[in-house]
């Protein structure tokens, strides 16, 4: 069992879309986008520090993640405007992690398999942290579901309720943070924030609850991830983009049938 | 459930000493403040004058950088925000919106809602809603803690005259039914005025307080404010409980309101 490539990878992408669906949610909600995209480049330093110190690169990426998004919200309102704040911290820790791959002597890294992503190249092992990381994610987001939704709705309502909105921050940003350093083999670095949003932007279209958006976002990650392996397996395209592709071609199937629906009932 | 049957009387909430600073800039300072079981407090202060911060202290959202805040064990607060932005990526039915955090049973929310006169309007989308709407759906959340003080900050702007009577009406009308304290912030003296006890005029520090028609003659307040609203004050309070036709003489003469209690900062 799981020995063929396909079954591994499949079930690895299904398992991060499972992570990716409600995560997406909160960062399209809360207007996290530039957040996750700082978050997630800062991997690439991590995939550097962890191939210099011999560490597992998912501890390394986790950990760089985590570092990234604490250092963001500290930062957050401290006189720049957020995006300019995101725009410096993202695009540097991207420059940095790819200067600092070029220093490893004698390890041959193939850059792009953690800039686009290998999801192939899941092994066993892989796919048992993919899974648990995933799995780890989506419990601690249903396990906070109702608080999430009411902090990020409006802090001061959210304090009123006896809900601490800091510690939701937390455990997005904990969350973002594990998502990251699983989805780094699937997609890559540079379209993990790409698996967080298109789903859920797509599910937006047609969902009427917060809860049928996730769902949403989840059934749409998968099948992208599904067609994604397909257009990859037979044209040979590379796996991550091609995922990406196939969320955005839903994104704006739902979006047209969105529109028209809507005018439809509106008339 | 009994909620007047006379328990101790402890204050429901106090601060003592409070002081707030942000970034080294003191936004409060020496305010001494408490409430009692189904008193209805007005904070009214200019913009910028601190009294929005002065309820998120009171909330707890913002940690005092002197003095303190203490509750009267047990007491809930209902809290009505002034301005609650619904990102539009997010769908978020009335019915949904008010089981957050907690659930509730569709009989409690149809209860809760038919209460602010909006009965019809659960499974309609929050961004659809008419600000009016909006803000009584907003209160029907406060009322389902059953709460023993409603926070309101600013709850009526953006509704027009009308609008903003009948909502004043309503909260009125919930009190008596709760029997709750209610503290309300605006910066719109005149059109909360009459049904308060008492009104704090904050700027900073606590310039003056006491009874509307005191407040509104204090030289503190004035200073403040202007002399510009005393004909629209009038017409509110005339206009609060009782319909257009009446004829009553509220007694708030100026001679009345020499009497003042100012509290000077």
């Amino acid at each position: 069992m799981l020995d063929d490539f396909m079954l591994r990878a499949t079930l690895a992408g299904l398992a991060v879309a499972m992570a990716t669906g409600p995560l997406g949610c909160f960062v399209v909600w809360r207007r996290m986008a530039y957040f996750g995209d700082a978050t997630a480049h800062a991997a690439i330093l991590g995939v550097a520090l962890a191939l210099g110190f011999q560490i597992s690169i998912f501890v390394g990426t986790m950990v760089v993640a985590l570092v990234m998004a604490m250092i963001v919200s500290v930062l957050a309102g401290r006189g720049w405007a957020m995006d300019t704040t995101l725009g410096v911290l993202a695009h540097s820790a991207l420059a940095f992690g790819l200067v600092a791959v070029s220093f490893l002597p004698a390890v041959r890294v193939d850059l792009s398999a953690y800039l686009f992503g290998d999801i192939l190249a899941v092994s066993r092992f892989d796919l048992a942290v993919i899974a648990a990381g995933s799995v780890l994610v989506l419990g601690l987001i249903l396990w906070r579901w109702s608080a999430l939704l009411t902090a990020t709705l409006n802090e001061d309502l959210a304090h009123a309720s006896g809900i601490n909105p800091g510690h939701e921050r937390l455990v997005l940003t904990i969350a973002l943070a594990v998502v990251v350093a699983v989805a780094l083999k699937i997609v890559g670095a540079l379209l993990i924030a790409a698996l967080l949003i298109i789903p859920a932007a797509a599910a937006r279209n047609f969902a009427r609850s917060p809860e049928s958006m996730a769902l949403g976002a989840i059934v749409i990650g998968g099948l992208s991830v599904w067609g994604g392996l397909q257009l990859s397996l037979m044209q040979d395209t590379p796996s991550g983009p091609s995922i990406v592709v196939f969320a955005a071609l839903i994104f704006l199937a739902t979006t047209i049938a969105g529109t028209v629906l809507q005018n439809r009932s509106g008339r | 459930m009994p909620r007047l049957s006379g328990g101790p009387s402890v204050s429901l909430i106090t601060a003592a000493g409070l002081g707030v600073s942000y970034g080294g800039r003191k936004v409060l300072f020496d305010i001494n403040f408490q409430m009692e079981r189904g008193e209805i407090v007005t904070i009214v202060g200019p913009n910028g004058s601190g009294k929005t911060t002065f309820l998120r202290a009171l909330l707890g959202v913002v940690q005092p950088s002197r003095g303190r805040i203490t509750r009267a064990q047990g007491v809930t607060v209902g809290y009505v925000p002034q301005r609650l932005h619904i990102d539009p990526g997010l769908p978020l039915p009335v019915a949904r919106f008010l089981s957050l955090p907690k659930r509730r049973s569709a009989a409690e929310i149809a209860q809760v809602l038919a209460r602010v006169g909006v009965p019809d309007v659960a499974r309609q989308n929050m961004a659809t809603l008419s600000g009016g709407q909006f803000q009584r759906v907003l209160l029907a959340r406060a009322l389902l803690v059953k709460p023993d003080i409603l926070m309101l900050d600013e709850p009526t702007a953006g509704l027009d005259q009308p609008g903003v009577a009948s909502f004043y009406r309503l909260i009125d009308e919930v009190r008596r039914e709760l029997g709750c304290a209610v503290l309300s912030v605006s910066h719109d003296l005149h059109v909360v005025m009459s049904a308060s006890d008492r009104v704090i005029c904050i700027n900073g520090h606590v310039c003056c307080e006491g009874a509307p028609h005191v407040v509104r003659a204090a030289p503190e307040y004035r200073a403040l404010f202007g002399l510009g609203t005393g004909g629209a004050l009038a017409l509110y309070q005339h206009s609060h409980d009782h319909d257009h036709t009446h004829d009553h003489d509220h007694d708030h003469d100026h001679d009345h309101e020499k009497d003042h209690a100012h509290h000077a900062g």
